[in-house]
């Protein structure tokens, strides 16, 4: 076997040197009638040629060649060659999380440069070394607003992605942490801030929002903050598109931040590995969970990073700590912070920018065909935004997988009021001509048979 | 901020290291924030295809002025700042890291490779499940191996690491009681446990009551069957335990549980040991979570990602956490997303699918499979699809289908090693562990003297009375030119010593290891001084931690 350093003379030594007569005396502690007397039934060993052909011939099998307009959480955008040149270097690929600060500085050095970045891309105070994704994040944050206020209910907007909203019940429902679903306007395609008021009280303990939310639209921080902070609850803003914030003003009236950094040059990877981080107002810092880097000083002066705070942890204070987590995304986390070194402060502007402008003509070009219109309008947008077509999606989205586009997803497996309404997402690797076939492809009116 | 020249000279490569080192300059390197000057690029854009817009017309009062103090800099300094960045730490990648219960083995390249393949990389989870059918046979191929190999009987991938794996096995197991009738109010969770175990029963709302080790360290069962009752949901077991020995009485000890209607959970932290030797579903238990980071080579990357499959018995498949992956029989009516067509009236194919939809043509026999019996690559049958529909689902713990980057990292692995590879591999793994205790029995105190399976712990007691504790001795191996053991765990071992080898090591890099480890000892008795000091060749010398966590400098901000 390839990846095993050893003759079978030398495990015979081996053998000897210990005293064991055979392999299987090292398993003895194994009771015979459940030791496996047979091969696994696996693949048989394969060549490195044959796995790559094995995995190739899988990538084949997914289409490989279409346009895409989906979003929904998990966002296409350029990923510059460097980050998996880096990535790739052995010493952050195959190191440990970083307990061992005097050989680990490199990736502790990252995570404090990461924690910065998302501090001020978010305008939170402070921010920790990731957590699973977006969605866990979400959750954790809910949490952490409950041991921080000391109440257990939890108003969550509409709005919030779905499948977020199925993790925060998972989590919430054996901690007897009861949530409140708030609606939308079902004109801006906002949360209603009326409802909103109504279902906040001072036993509420997080007022949860995405913005941009669910369907693209960018929710009045400000106001929603008003309503929470009114009756004493901290306002969570979950934030799955993070190049937004290269343009749209940053929560900063929020207590916590979930955010999902998937967009900072994170594949898409059919839904993951991606990168959760939770950043927030700093006198809640001992609340937070996950790891976090800080700066101190070595015995002669040196500037160096440790893990720290780790007393919120689960191995310290087990049944006790702020969370279960211990493995984070850390090797991800690097990759948004190499994504936004790569592009800094001006590029996160001018890429959002470019984000902002293909979704702006996407919307109006699609929304110009006969049939088409945009559902919500009246609030500002990012790079998503709602099509309702006269024609069933599940009609038109055949013609478009015929022309080799996937158009956008359909919004009535979460949200059943809204009838034939797709949600498209435009970014920087969406060109004008796929926006014009998509739009081309749409209105063509189906064959009759 | 530059490291004082005299530390480097204070110890030269000597006696003292063996060997295995020596000082090499390494660049210091300033945080991106301190090198940031304004106007300097790493990217262009393309030219904009579409009419420019009015950003802070369109976003009006939400428009942001200001991003943020983002670095600005050129690509050869992002170049230089990471790698210089990545030569301060240390890798399995330079040499033994031999961390209990991280299981830091090799993590082979081409799975690096094959996860970047465009086709699975670039796949949207909301792709139509037509479009996705590749990514799906390797999760269905991924899922059938590990299902073998734990000799369970239903599986999900969803959690992205082992302690969100604890969450759902625990999940299953309170949905189950539900089910009965009880969900009960408390999980048993032996005192040599990770702290992810009790962390995890908290967040599932139960009560954690803590089980005392026996003489051995092992499970004591007449405590085991004293505080088992009606209440009890589930014992939380890692097997082997974290002093790295197999409990012998597994089979007593899933009686006892099953007895009083408890579910037996295994923490799969130290499957490594178990791999084509033994299956957990053999042995008695119910549900328990796999770490493809450990066991299965994917990539610890720093800290994460992980991934931290749940397999459980018949009985708890129910109560999975959705979507689960279906394979559809033959035949149109089976075809994912088959409603999405129906009203359409595009000629079907011959066999009433839809192209795209329509199942891989078998392949041969023989073609692929080596072994009689071994899971075939390509298994005939209908497409796979995402199952909702599963009224008893314990609900998502996370957003789409799991860390799926790293599935293919794992089954590569899987594939590498066949099911011959991957027994050495266990084998391997234990042997190098009981090498090492071997070696180091003289030098070092065995607490408990049960036999070893894949990792060792050693106690710090004899090199404590000279005033020299495990985490001192840890910090001098880096001089040596390795990476600590596990320090103070399990916390069964007063200053423990956990070793964990993996399979990865040759014999003479275990050999350099058992020096360094006697070396050690020898200076705890020669000059204690040094050990208690260490690390004297790193860039930085020990941390001030105290200071650290009393007032947190959690970020950068401008000398103002």
């Amino acid at each position: 076997m390839r990846y095993l350093p050893k003759s079978d003379e030398e495990r015979r030594q081996m053998l000897a040197e210990i005293g064991a007569a055979s392999i299987d005396d090292l398993f003895s502690s194994i009771p015979a009638e459940y030791r496996l007397e047979r091969d696994l039934n696996v693949p048989r060993q394969q060549a490195e040629s044959e796995i790559v052909e094995y995995f190739r011939a899988a990538g084949q099998k997914n289409a490989t060649d279409y346009s895409s307009f989906l979003g929904a959480g998990v966002y296409r955008h350029y990923r510059p060659v460097i980050i998996d040149a880096l990535v790739q270097r052995g010493e952050f690929l195959t190191s440990y999380t970083p307990y061992q600060a005097e050989i680990a500085q490199g990736t502790l050095q990252a995570i404090f440069e990461f924690q910065t970045m998302i501090a001020e891309l978010t305008g939170m105070d402070v921010a920790n070394a990731s957590m699973y994704d977006g969605s866990t994040g979400a959750a954790e944050a809910v949490m952490m607003a409950v041991r921080v206020t000391g109440r257990s209910k939890s108003v969550v907007a509409r709005t919030v992605h779905p499948e977020y909203r199925e993790v925060i019940a998972t989590y919430a429902k054996h901690q007897g942490l009861p949530a409140t679903l708030v609606g939308y306007d079902p004109e801006t395609g906002r949360v209603d801030l009326k409802s909103l008021e109504s279902a906040v009280s001072v036993e509420t303990a997080a007022v949860l929002v995405q913005s941009p939310n669910f369907f693209g639209m960018i929710e009045d921080i400000p106001a929603i903050a008003g309503i929470a902070h009114a009756k004493g609850a901290l306002l969570i803003v979950s934030i799955a598109e993070s190049v937004s914030l290269g343009i749209v003003h940053p929560p900063v009236e929020a207590d916590i931040v979930a955010m999902e950094a998937q967009s900072f040059g994170v594949a898409l990877s059919y839904g993951g590995p991606f990168c959760g981080v939770i950043a927030a107002k700093e006198q809640f810092v001992r609340q937070m969970p996950g790891r976090l880097a800080g700066q101190t000083v070595d015995g002669e002066g040196n500037r160096g990073f440790v893990l720290t705070l780790a007393t919120r942890e689960q191995h310290i204070r087990r049944e006790k700590a702020t969370s279960n987590i211990c493995t984070n995304q850390a090797l991800v986390a690097l990759m948004a912070t190499i994504f936004l070194a790569v592009y800094g402060k001006e590029g996160m502007r001018e890429l959002a920018g470019h984000n902002l402008a293909k979704a702006d003509y996407a919307a109006k070009t699609l929304a110009a065909q006969p049939g088409a219109k945009l559902r919500f309008s009246g609030a500002p947008r990012f790079h998503e935004f709602v099509l309702q077509t006269d024609e069933a999606p599940a009609t038109w989205s055949r013609r478009l997988l015929e022309s080799k586009i996937v158009g956008g997803v359909d919004l009535s497996r979460w949200y059943p009021e809204l009838h034939n309404c797709t949600l498209w997402c435009a970014t920087e690797m969406v060109t004008q001509a796929q926006i014009e076939t998509a739009a081309k492809v749409l209105a063509a009116q189906p064959v009759e048979a | 901020m530059t490291t004082s020249a005299k530390r480097f000279t204070a110890h030269p490569e000597g006696p003292h290291t063996l060997g295995k080192v020596r000082p090499h300059q390494t660049q210091n390197e300033a945080l991106l924030f301190e090198k940031s000057s304004p106007g300097k690029r790493a990217y262009r854009l393309p030219p904009l295809d579409v009419p420019a817009v009015d950003i802070a017309k369109l976003l009006g009062p939400v428009y942001r002025e200001n991003p943020g103090l983002l670095p600005e800099l050129s690509e050869i300094e992002i170049i230089r700042h990471f790698t210089r960045l990545s030569t301060w730490n240390y890798a399995i990648d330079l040499g033994m890291y031999p961390l209990g219960s991280c299981t830091m083995k090799y993590n082979p390249r081409v799975n690096e490779l094959v996860a970047r393949i465009e086709g699975l990389a670039e796949a949207h989870p909301y792709r139509p499940e037509s479009l996705a059918q590749g990514i799906l046979e390797i999760l269905d191929l991924l899922q059938r191996c590990l299902l073998d190999i734990t000799g369970m009987d239903a599986i999900t991938l969803q959690p992205a690491a082992g302690a969100h794996g604890e969450f759902t096995g625990i999940l299953l197991t309170r949905a189950w009681h539900e089910s009965q009738g009880n969900p009960r109010r408390k999980i048993l969770i032996p005192d040599s446990a990770h702290g992810t175990n009790p962390a995890t029963a908290a967040i599932v709302g139960y009560q954690v009551e803590n089980l005392k080790s026996n003489a051995d360290g092992g499970i004591d069962l007449e405590a085991l069957a004293r505080q088992v009752d009606s209440e009890t949901a589930a014992l939380m077991l890692t097997n082997p335990s974290t002093l790295g020995v197999f409990e012998s009485q597994i089979h007593k000890i899933a009686d006892v549980l099953h007895a009083k209607g408890s579910l037996l959970y295994m923490d799969g932290a130290n499957m490594n040991a178990l791999v084509g030797k033994v299956r957990p579903g053999d042995f008695g238990v119910d549900v328990m979570h796999l770490n493809l980071h450990k066991t299965f080579s994917t990539p610890h990357g720093g800290g994460g990602p992980g991934s931290g499959p749940v397999a459980c018995k018949a009985f708890l498949e129910p109560f999975l956490p959705i979507p689960v992956l279906v394979r559809s029989e033959n035949g149109p009516k089976d075809c994912p997303d088959a409603g999405d067509w129906e009203d359409t009236n595009a000629e079907p194919t011959a066999d009433g699918c839809p192209p795209l939809f329509r199942a891989p043509a078998p392949r041969s026999e023989g073609e692929r499979i080596g072994d009689p019996g071994a899971l075939m690559l390509h298994p005939p049958g209908g497409a796979l699809y995402w199952s909702y529909d599963r009224p008893k689902s314990v609900g998502r713990v996370r957003a789409f289908y799991g860390n799926t980057g790293m599935f293919i990292r794992a089954l590569a692995y899987i594939l590498a090693n066949g099911p011959d590879g991957l027994r050495q591999t266990t084998e391997d793994a234990v042997l190098n562990a009981n090498y090492v205790r071997k070696k180091l029995e003289d030098a070092y105190e065995l607490p408990y003297k049960t036999a070893s399976m894949h990792e060792v712990v050693f106690s710090d007691k004899r090199q404590a009375a000279r005033g020299v504790k495990t985490g001192d001795l840890a910090k001098r191996l880096i001089d040596y030119g390795f990476h600590p053991y596990t320090v103070s765990f399990p916390l069964i071992v007063h200053g423990a010593l956990m070793i964990e080898p993996t399979e990865s090591e040759s014999r003479e890099e275990l050999d350099l290891f058992i020096a360094a480890m006697h070396s050690i000892a020898r200076e705890v008795e020669e000059n204690p001084e040094i050990v208690k000091t260490a690390p004297h060749s790193t860039r930085i010398s020990r941390l001030d931690e105290v200071q650290a966590a009393r007032k947190p400098i959690l970020r950068w901000k401008p000398a103002s």
